[in-house]
C-alpha cells in the first residue's frame, strides 16, 4: 500500500515537472542581458571567454560568495572530523606496489601543470579557477591514494587558502578605493586574446584556483585522516 | 545526434544501476559513469566550462569521497 502511494505521488510529481519544463521555450533568449554580454563582453572586460567575464567581472561579487560557501563547507567538515582524528600517525600502512607509486609520482606534476594551465588561461579558454582548482585537488588525491607514506603539509595548504582568499578581497577593495565600486577592473585591459590582458580577471582567477585547490585538498585530507 | 541518444541511454542505464546495486562500490562507479557522460553531454551542448567542472568534481572528487566513506563503513547494503 505504501509503495503504491509512493508510486502515485512520484507520477504526479513527474507530470507536474514535465508540464512546467515543457512550457519553457529552450533556445530562445528571454532576457536582453545575455545578448548584451555576448555583444559587449570582450570590449568591456578584455576577456575572450564570455563565461569568465560574467563570473569574475560582471558577477564578481557572487563569485566571492561562492568561494565563501565552499570555505564554510570545508571549515565545517574540518570541525566535525577534527574531533576524531587519529592519535598516532605512524601505524603500519600497507605499502603500494612499485608500479602504482611510480605511476602516481610520474603523473602528479603533469596533472598539476594542466590544472595551473586551466586557471591561468581562464580568461582565454574554457575553464577557470574552480575547474583548475578541482583538477589540482585530484592530483593530490592521486598522491593520497597511491603513495600513502607521503604526507601533505596541512598548514601550508591552509596558509595558501587564506592568502589567496585575502588577495581576492584586497583586489576588490583596491577597486573600491580607486574607482568607487567593489571589484572594479582598474588594471589596463590590454589586447584581447593575449595572456596578459583583461586587467584583474586573471589575477582573481589564479587566486580562486589556489583557494579551491587548497580547500578541496584539505577536505580530502580530513576525510582520509579521520578515524574509522 | 545518434551519439547523443546513445550517451543518454547509457546514462539512464548507469543511473538505474546506481540505484539498484547492492554492492555499494559498484553503485559508486555507476554514479561516476553518470557524471562522466553528463560531462560529455555538456561538451556537446557547447558548455565546455561546465563540462570541465562536472568531469573533475563529479567524476573524480565525489567518487573518491564516496569510496573513502565506503572504506570506513561497509561495502554491501543489507
Amino acid at each position: 500500500m505504501r509503495k503504491f502511494l509512493a508510486i502515485v505521488l512520484l507520477l504526479i510529481l513527474a507530470v507536474g515537472i514535465a508540464q512546467s519544463i515543457g512550457k519553457i521555450p529552450f533556445g530562445t533568449s528571454k532576457t536582453k542581458v545575455g545578448r548584451y554580454y555576448i555583444d559587449n563582453g570582450v570590449e568591456e572586460t578584455g576577456a575572450t571567454n564570455i563565461v569568465t567575464s560574467v563570473v569574475v567581472n560582471y558577477r564578481g561579487f557572487d563569485t566571492l560568495g561562492e568561494v565563501t560557501v565552499l570555505f564554510v563547507a570545508a571549515l565545517g567538515l574540518g570541525a566535525v572530523l577534527a574531533l576524531k582524528k587519529k592519535k598516532q600517525e605512524n601505524d603500519e600502512l600497507e605499502r603500494a606496489s612499485l608500479v602504482l607509486t611510480s605511476g602516481c609520482k610520474f603523473l602528479f606534476p603533469f596533472i598539476l601543470l594542466f590544472g595551473s594551465y586551466i586557471f591561468i588561461h581562464g580568461h582565454l579558454t574554457p575553464g577557470g579557477g574552480f575547474q583548475g582548482g578541482a583538477v589540482i585537488a585530484s592530483a593530490f588525491l592521486l598522491i593520497y591514494l597511491g603513495c600513502r607514506e607521503r604526507k601533505i603539509n596541512e598548514n601550508g595548504a591552509k596558509a595558501i587558502e587564506s592568502l589567496s582568499g585575502l588577495l581576492f578581497v584586497v583586489i576588490g577593495l583596491i577597486g573600491l578605493a580607486v574607482g568607487g565600486y567593489f571589484l572594479l577592473n582598474y588594471l589596463p585591459k590590454g589586447i584581447p586574446n593575449t595572456l596578459f590582458s583583461a586587467g584583474i580577471i586573471p589575477i582573481i582567477y589564479i587566486a580562486i584556483g589556489f583557494k579551491v585547490g587548497a580547500e578541496l585538498t584539505g577536505i580530502i585530507d580530513n576525510l582520509m585522516e579521520a578515524e574509522d | 545526434m545518434i551519439l547523443v541518444v546513445i550517451l543518454i541511454v547509457l546514462m539512464l542505464v548507469a543511473a538505474v544501476a546506481a540505484a539498484i546495486f547492492k554492492d555499494l562500490l559498484s553503485a559508486v562507479i555507476a554514479s561516476c559513469i553518470v557524471s562522466l557522460i553528463a560531462a560529455i553531454l555538456f561538451y556537446f551542448l557547447q558548455a565546455p566550462d561546465v563540462a570541465m567542472a562536472e568531469a573533475s568534481i563529479g567524476a573524480a572528487l565525489v567518487t573518491a569521497v564516496f569510496v573513502i566513506a565506503l572504506k570506513k563503513s561497509s561495502r554491501y547494503e543489507e
